[in-house]
């Protein structure tokens, strides 16, 4: 989804300070965006998992849902018409990991959703939000006002530094907790923060008014722990912590099912729940929750030191056999030291430990499947 | 010693009729951090702009073409263990692999480093 030339990409409200850090801009999703700095990838990588790493991720929409009814509980059964989650179940002050679902029982999306008392706050991806916004009016409009924050920046906060690094301008991040999420004063400014984040480390995301958001972003980097991170960093970090990247290892072909997702699927909204279906699919994936689903996300370590990418295709045998699946996001591993991969296998071939292999130039190297994530998270529960 | 360059940014080091092949300052700051490279096999025989080595960084794979006909006389495997050589001195001991030039009026087409300067600029 790249924009056909330059001159068509969107700017975050942080392009100047990107600049200013020597970032090297690329087009991702319609944005001219830094896919590093002159520290480099690895040095990033490294950086946020022993410190704390800065990502602007201002290209992600920032959506409002606002019950028409005034009930934030209105705002979260309409959500559930659209999503396999229990959104009733979001505390005030918490957020949920969800996905749009389809009628194949497809994934049209993945996002967050948050409770922030009187209304919901969804962070969608970047190259999604215009269908997702017309995909909620559609649906919802009977029931919500759905309002498109496109004057917010939002940045992320990551790794064992975050914490301390946030507190001096957050007074209240120590004691948020994992997936705690709601308005804070961040800096003066009037911003939501949540603890979350897309790399496996303790960490916040913060939506600031756009006009705010250099001065407070500046405010972070004037802290020696702190770097700003590009989005090449940003692909190697999730990557090692088994996150699944929106259109490569989850799309509208593959269930939450096949993508090893079922824990983010609530008992209240399966056979048998208080809210069982009712989300677009419903049928096909409540099934694939009781027999299984015919094919299955994992987690792949090469035993060899060669990167194995994306689109690579996977064999069960060495030297004969057609493919029987394929890697959808593969690299190496900065903090693994290793190549590491997903991808999908049939089930009865996705078992821990399991060899296949995959091409790469013309050879087959193996791979074992393995658990993820592949570098233990560090969220603070 | 001559030192060659092809617009692929990869130097040829020319000694009598062997080429020593490895790529350029340039390519790999462009590349980042590299952190796996394969390398042709010993006795290969290598047309010129065939795929003879990859380089990969964090990120990406790109392949690295024979500039000249021949065969491969030698690898570096020091190269091999450590691929960050490539980083820290790509025009020295990141050297790649060692040709038998097949025919030396392939080197006409090369850039000398003048013009190599001029084509990276």
């Amino acid at each position: 989804m790249l924009a056909r030339d330059e001159s068509d990409l969107k700017r975050t409200p942080l392009h100047a300070l990107h600049l200013a850090r020597g970032g090297k801009m690329v087009p991702f999703a319609g944005y001219e965006m830094p896919v590093q700095y002159p520290a480099g990838v690895l040095k990033e990588h490294l950086h946020t998992r022993s410190h704390a790493g800065l990502f602007d991720v201002s290209h992600m929409g920032q959506i409002a849902l606002r019950p028409k009814s005034g009930k934030v509980s209105d705002a979260a059964l309409a959500l559930e018409r659209l999503v396999p989650q229990d959104i009733l179940g979001v505390a005030p002050g918490r957020q949920r990991y969800a996905q749009f679902t389809n009628a194949d029982g497809g994934i049209l999306d993945d996002l967050m959703v948050a409770n922030f008392g009187d209304h919901l706050f969804l962070v969608v991806n970047a190259a999604c939000k215009a269908e997702d916004e017309a995909h909620l009016r559609k649906h919802l409009s009977d029931a919500c006002d759905i309002d498109s924050l496109a004057d917010r920046a939002l940045i992320a906060l990551q790794g064992p530094k975050a914490e301390s690094a946030l507190a001096k301008i957050c007074a209240d991040a120590p004691s948020m907790k994992f997936m705690d999420a709601g308005p804070r004063r961040v800096a003066g400014f009037d911003c939501f923060v949540s603890r979350s984040g897309y790399t496996g480390e303790d960490g916040f995301e913060i939506s600031v008014p756009a006009e705010h958001a250099e001065a407070l972003v500046t405010q972070l980097l004037d802290n020696p722990d702190v770097l700003p991170i590009g989005l090449g960093a940003r692909d190697s970090l999730r990557l090692e912590a088994g996150l699944c990247l929106y259109g490569h290892d989850i799309d509208t072909t593959t269930t939450p099912v096949e993508a090893a997702l079922e824990w983010s699927v609530q008992k209240s909204r399966r056979k048998g729940g208080a809210r069982t279906g009712g989300f677009p699919g419903a049928e096909k994936i409540l099934d694939q929750f009781e027999r299984g689903a015919p094919r299955r996300r994992v987690g792949l370590k090469a035993q060899g030191r060669a990167p194995v990418r994306e689109g690579a295709a996977l064999f069960a045998d060495a030297d004969t056999g057609e493919a029987i699946g394929k890697v959808t996001s593969g690299g190496f591993g900065p903090s693994l030291n290793a190549p590491v991969a997903m991808g999908y296998l049939p089930t009865a071939l996705s078992g821990i430990g399991t060899t296949v292999f995959a091409e790469v130039r013309g050879q087959r190297l193996p791979l074992a499947v393995a658990a993820t994530p592949f570098v233990p998270n560090t969220y603070k529960r | 010693m001559t030192t060659l360059y092809t617009s692929d940014h990869e130097w040829l080091h020319i000694e009598g009729d062997v080429a020593t092949i490895g790529i350029t300052d340039y390519a790999q700051q462009q590349l980042g951090d590299v952190v796996f490279v394969e390398l042709p096999k010993v006795g290969r025989t290598l047309k010129k702009a065939e795929a003879a080595a990859v380089v990969e960084s964090v990120k990406a794979a790109s392949d690295v073409y024979a500039p000249i006909s021949g065969d491969v006389l030698e690898v570096n495997d020091a190269l091999a263990a450590e691929p960050a050589l490539v980083n820290s001195d790509a025009a020295g001991k990141a050297w790649f692999f060692k040709m038998k030039i097949a025919d030396k009026s392939e080197l006409g087409g090369l850039m000398d480093e003048a013009a190599y300067k001029a084509h990276t600029a």
